[in-house]
């Protein structure tokens, strides 16, 4: 690990201003950072340590059901807390999906949003990556590509997001509030992860010093409680990374769908928000047929990085299933395995 | 530049001065404390072999800044028994052999401990085994860390209904 | 309660009731309160922290370092490269028997594999070392990288596993094969594994003149000492090495490796004690691994399912420039009843670190492929997989034709699939599904390693107030050795557990050879076994010969050693205790010294082998892939159980490595740089505790009077094998699909 300064700021402000400085990043939990910078994938000059920050970790419920979630509220904090769970059930299994119990304890929400990529070239700081040195060339493709994009990825570069908690969120129309230097900002959930394109270093909207201070879901996202879940299919039964996840929520009015939300992870740069699969379900009866061609039209534009066209297909079969799942109804208790294909396995041979 | 941070380990007080924020807390733990219970199994929060309470939670020490954590309480293996008394949760993975070459074995305790301060799982096996899944074990002592946990669970649950009658 | 009793010479009997008994082990509470001293967790005065520069290319030479930036790094105190390393007595090349390992020890600039040192900075603390190492900043000139299978030219080599011809046959194999009924054929793949320890490779060196103090994690300290005593030019008894602890080594600390050695050497060159921890990624190179193998096997059967003809060809892995070539094929010799077996050997040299045995050496990649060749095998037949291994069940070894020195595996067969409930399993695939609508599957795979023991010594002591002594550099790698030779120790001595002091795990007490092989307890207990009849031999000469001694004259009838008395063996009430003996002698103690190895004839004359039967349901979501290993149940026989407590969790862990085989773990190697792209915890998987909700051991009882004096097989590594192949099989058997590349991806389950 580098040698780094250290700063504490006392305020918002403060921490915008050292923040603000060339060379600074932003510690908060540390379970991304303090990792990247030991593997020497991150080398900031700077710490700005905005983890005692006051102010920034409340659960705070707005008028009209709107909740604010403060950047530095723990992961595991938010996904038991009774009322959030309640009300955003996706994305507290999201959560509580994620990394080991130890790592929730610690990461912080703004932190989960701004995790950086798994993509073991990028990783390898012997590796060319575009994302550490801009400008490199993408030394992942044409090398181990089973993790790797099939949405949204450029020649620059095919990483994924690696995170559960934004996949959800995607999915629920949060939005990120910002300070900065210029101020204070809110962004669309959807609009603060940017693709690669030819500028993979860039993955979100924040400019130099920008801080996420919170996330806001609207009340609306409340709306889905009753039908919402969040699916992940991994290498083992916990403690892994998606391959590919989705987050599904559903609305039904007169036993139609009124609303349909859906999110995948584990497919491109960013959370990716599959509008014309929603739009495929809005006002329909759910059936088998329609959740099919709802999957085909969100992976409509995918295509393989190298040997990973499974993927395509597998996400297709995960939100068929994620739909399936929502549309019975959320359960009572978060399963004892969240958003694993065997959360619910109870037991007991049926002989086909 | 230094930097001075207070910190209750184990129930006392250290008033440290840190020559390097790259100390995190489990090398100052091992290295500056000679509090060598906590293991170095990845040094990446990835094995969670260096598990501590941190402020009654559960974290991997190893990503941990020491400086970041200014006036923190931590309880590490060290501070878990009560003198010669073993915490029921150190008797039980001595009783269902939840171990073998124990390199793991303090941070699973400390999650277990900080697992069944969480009050998430019970004494539903499978919500333990979810649980306790943040540290791995390569000598493959599951099934007897699962039975010890789940043991100590009950007899925890039992002790506090004791104390609340 | 029940006694044991052993022969003991010609006379002399010792009862003790230690052996058997499901104790916990005697250094739990050292490890449940974090006490247990690993070698990384010691700190002598004035220590400094080394820490490894390693290559990030597979092949060519270091161009340069950035010496300047590293030393300039406050806190640093010496950086090691080839220029300044202290000087060795031996070429760290020089190989003198096929087990000494060549080093990379900074001889020189090349690089031969990634994660290989390039050099060594020293520094004040821990983090000015690390950062010293990564400013280094090599340049390197790089050459193509040869990797995989196919990566190199493939040639023979003269020798495989430890030291077997590479190619066996009996029989007529292509006569078989014409004549079967049916005949299978399949390729099977399995990939690079690292050992993995929780415990990096540690050592804490500190030079004191020539004399060296190392605390270091040692399956084999007397071997180390030789080792390192080659290299320094020094005595191996000027070298202490503790090792009370491994924090497991599954093999990887089986030889000395050179990481060690540069920090012996690292100590050397700045004169203050050192100490050097690999970081989890240093695991992936110079500490050795499992390497791929990919293994064609043909068989033939006959119209009742007998196997005609057995043949299997494997190719493996070595380094560039070392020689190590795990054996797959070899355990097709000795486990199904089959008139005509070939097994061979081929191998290609890739630019990796030289792999080394690792838990199930051969074993593990062969028979995860033998196991689903059976399968394929008995489908093809139309027979239940349980059945064609009843109807090929060998009763001699088939590659040798000698008897086994012991053999239940039928029992296990029978007990564990009474236990898994076998009996119900529909013969087709994609039969079962549970409630949810998983896939479920039952595989079964049979297990099988060699009854082994090398060579090892240790030293009994009687003192005058009754306790034993029993010392022998024994080492814990988590298998229990503290807990299982103290019983050992104590009905060896006719005395109670708790008086007996046992010490091991330190290299100044008798050489206990080395742990691995799954022959340590039987060795090292044969060792102690012997060292205890000595003591009683002379306790009971001091006290027969004695004409005040209840038991004068005794000599012909023998004495009954039990409880710390000796006792006529014709009339057990005239007895008398050790120190009443020792006092009357005027002794304050006796000791003698006993030795453990191999009985050449009986070796000779029989085959020995442990055995089980392991049974596996997995569940498999049909739409999505995901496999979850829902139930393991074994069935072992391996000889005399000493501690079936410990025991049981051994074969829980080799069972759980059985399912990391066939579902998780392996290394992913970019094929273009030849670089680890999962040198971490992260994303190398093992399983996680969820990933085993339910694991069930039977212990088989079995009697072997041939295989050694306390008739003890090893129980370290036969529960992978079985394991693994049962779990494969399961997954055909839940979706109907054959996957034969290890460990199985899921998205082949996406049909």
């Amino acid at each position: 690990m580098n040698r780094f300064d250290y700063v504490r700021p006392a305020t918002i402000a403060e921490a915008v201003k050292a923040g603000s400085l060339p060379g600074s990043a932003y510690l908060a939990g540390g379970t991304n950072l303090v990792d990247l910078m030991k593997i020497g994938a991150m080398r900031p000059e700077r710490l700005v340590d905005v983890s005692h920050l006051p102010g920034l970790g409340a659960i705070e419920w707005l008028e009209g059901g709107a909740v604010r979630i403060g950047a530095l509220v723990r992961n595991a904090d938010l996904a038991h807390d009774a009322a959030f769970a309640r009300s955003f059930p996706a994305v507290a299994e999201a959560l509580l999906s994620g990394a080991s119990p130890q790592l929730r304890n610690a990461a912080t929400v703004g932190g989960n949003l701004l995790q950086r990529t798994r993509c073991a070239y990028f990783q390898d700081v012997a590796a060319s990556c575009g994302k550490r040195t801009p400008g490199a060339a993408c030394e992942a493709i044409g090398g181990d590509t089973r993790l790797a994009a099939v949405l949204g990825w450029s020649e620059r570069c095919i990483a994924t997001n690696p995170s559960d908690f934004c996949v959800p969120l995607a999915a629920l129309d949060a939005v990120v509030e910002i300070h900065g230097p210029a101020g204070a900002r809110s962004v669309a959930f959807d609009a603060f992860h940017v693709l690669p394109g030819d500028d993979p270093a860039r993955e979100t909207v924040l400019s130099a010093g920008e801080l996420v201070t919170s996330i806001v879901l609207p009340a609306e996202a409340a709306g889905f409680s009753g039908h919402s879940r969040y699916l992940k299919v991994r290498d083992r039964t916990s403690y892994a990374f998606a391959l590919v996840s989705a987050a599904v929520g559903l609305r039904f009015e007169h036993g139609r769908i009124a609303e349909a939300r859906i999110a995948l992870g584990g497919v491109a740069a960013k959370p990716w928000r599959a509008r014309a699969a929603e739009e495929i379900l809005a006002g329909a009866h759910l059936s088998d047929a329609l959740c099919g061609v709802a999957a085909e039209a969100a992976l409509a534009e995918a295509t393989p990085s190298g040997d990973n066209a499974f993927k395509i297909g597998l996400a297709q079969r995960i939100i068929v299933r994620a739909l399936a799942m929502a549309a019975a109804g959320t359960p009572q208790h978060l399963p004892a395995l969240p958003a694993s294909p065997f959360a619910s396995a109870t037991g007991g041979l049926v002989y086909v | 530049m230094t930097h001075s941070i207070t910190l209750t380990i184990n129930g006392a007080r250290h008033d440290l001065t840190l020559d390097d924020p790259r100390v995190t807390l489990l090398d100052l733990l091992r290295e500056r404390l000679d509090l060598t219970g906590s293991k170095k199994g990845c040094d990446r929060g990835q094995c969670g072999a260096c598990t501590i309470l941190l402020d009654g939670r559960r974290q991997n020490a190893c990503l941990a800044l020491a400086v970041s954590h200014d006036g923190a309480d931590i309880l590490t293996i060290e501070g878990v028994a009560q003198g010669d008394v073993l915490h029921p949760v150190q008797a039980a993975f001595i009783a269902h052999d939840g171990f073998q070459c124990g390199f793991c074995t303090p941070g699973q305790i400390m999650s277990a401990i900080g697992l069944i301060g969480e009050g998430q799982a019970g004494t539903d096996p499978e919500r333990i085994r979810e649980g306790m899944s943040g540290n791995l074990c390569r000598c493959g002592a599951y099934a007897g860390i699962t039975a010890a946990v789940l043991d100590a669970s009950v007899q925890l649950e039992q002790a506090d209904r004791r104390d609340a009658a | 309660m029940s006694d044991t009793i052993f022969p003991a010479g010609p006379v002399h009997l010792r009862q003790g009731s230690s052996i058997g008994q499901p104790l916990t082990r005697r250094d739990g509470v050292l490890k449940v309160t974090g006490q247990a001293d690993f070698a990384a967790d010691h700190h002598p005065d004035g220590m400094l922290y080394a820490v490894i520069a390693h290559s990030r290319i597979a092949r060519g030479r270091v161009v340069s370092l950035d010496l300047d930036a590293a030393r300039a790094h406050p806190g640093v105190v010496a950086v090691m490269t080839p220029k300044n390393r202290p000087a060795l007595a031996l070429d760290p090349d020089a190989k003198f028997h096929p087990f000494m390992f060549r080093m990379d020890l900074l001889q020189n600039d090349r690089v031969r594999y990634p994660h290989q040192a390039i050099a060594v900075v020293i520094a004040e603390t821990f983090e000015a070392a690390t950062e010293g190492a990564a400013l280094l900043a090599p340049h390197y000139e790089s050459e193509p990288a040869r990797v995989g299978l196919d990566g190199a030219e493939v040639f023979v080599p003269a020798t495989v596993g430890v030291g077997n011809p590479s190619r066996t046959e009996i029989g007529d194999v292509i006569a078989g094969l014409a004549q079967a009924a049916h005949r299978i054929e399949a390729v099977y793949e399995t990939d690079t594994q690292y050992h993995n320890p929780m415990e990096p490779h540690a050592i804490v060196a500190h030079w004191d003149g020539d004399k060296l103090h190392i605390d270091t994690p040692s399956q084999g300290m007397a071997m180390a000492q030789g080792r390192i005593g080659g290299l320094f030019g020094i005595s191996p008894e000027n070298i202490h090495i503790r090792s009370p602890f491994l924090g497991g080594g599954f093999g990887s600390k089986g030889m000395f490796s050179g990481p060690m050695v540069l920090g012996i050497l690292a100590a050397r060159l700045v004169g203050r004690p050192v100490k050097l921890v690999l970081k989890r990624e240093q695991m992936y190179g110079p500490v050795g691994h499992r390497a791929p193998s990919r293994q064609t096997i043909r068989m033939g059967a006959d119209r009742e399912g007998r196997l005609t003809a057995i043949e299997v060809h494997a190719r493996t892995a070595s380094s560039t420039f070392d020689d190590f070539f795990e054996a797959p094929a070899d355990v097709a010799h000795t486990l199904y009843a089959c008139p005509a077996i070939a097994t061979s050997h081929e191998a290609v040299r890739l630019d990796t670190g030289t792999p080394l045995f690792m838990r199930a050496p051969g074993e593990a990649p062969g028979s995860i492929a033998l196991e689903s060749a059976i399968d394929e095998m008995a489908l093809a037949c139309g027979i239940d997989p349980l059945a064609f291994r009843l109807i090929n069940y060998a009763e001699f070894e088939p590659i040798s034709g000698r008897p086994f020195s012991s053999k239940a595996l039928r029992e296990c067969y029978d007990q564990g699939a009474a236990r898994f409930g076998w009996a119900d399993r529909p013969m087709a695939a994609r039969q079962m599904r549970d409630a949810d609508g998983m896939l479920v599957g039952w595989g079964m795979g049979t297990a099988t390693f060699p009854a082994l023991m090398f060579a090892a010594k240790a030293r009994a002591v009687l003192r005058r107030d009754g306790h034993g002594v029993m010392e022998t550099g024994a080492h814990d790698m988590g298998q229990g050795a503290w807990t299982a030779f103290a019983q050992i120790a104590a009905d060896s001595l006719g005395l109670d557990l708790g008086a007996i002091e046992f010490k091991a795990g330190s290299s100044d007490l008798p050489d206990a050879g080395i742990a691995g092989g799954s022959a340590h307890t039987a060795t090292v207990g044969a060792a102690i076994h012997d060292a205890g009849a000595g003591v009683i031999a002379k306790l009971a000469d001091l006290a027969m010969a004695d004409p005040r001694s209840l038991l004068h004259g005794a000599g012909n009838v023998g004495v009954i050693a039990r409880n710390g008395r000796l006792h006529r063996r014709d009339d057990e009430s005239r007895s008398e205790s050790y120190g009443e003996i020792l006092a009357r002698a005027g002794l304050d103690a006796i000791d003698a010294t006993g030795s453990g190895t191999m009985d050449p004839a009986a070796q000779q004359h029989y085959a020995m082998h442990a055995h089980g039967a392991v049974f596996a349901e997995v569940k498999v979501d049909p739409m999505l892939g995901q496999i979850r290993v829902t139930r393991l149940v074994g069935a072992f026989a391996a000889g005399r159980i000493i501690n079936p407590h410990l025991v049981r969790s051994q074969y829980y862990g080799g069972m759980i490595w059985g399912a990391s085989f066939t579902l998780h773990e392996h290394a992913i190697i970019d094929r273009r740089s030849g670089r680890p792209l999962n040198a971490d915890l992260g994303e190398y998987h093992i399983p996680v505790n969820a990933d085993i909700p339910s694991i069930e051991a039977i212990l088989v009882d079995e009697h072997d009077p041939f295989v050694n004096a306390l008739g003890i097989k090893g129980v370290g590594e036969i529960a992978i094998t079985g394991t693994a192949g049962a779990i494969a099989n399961a997954v055909w058997h839940a979706t109907g699909i054959r996957v034969r590349q290890f460990p199985i991806a899921l998205e082949r389950m996406l049909g």
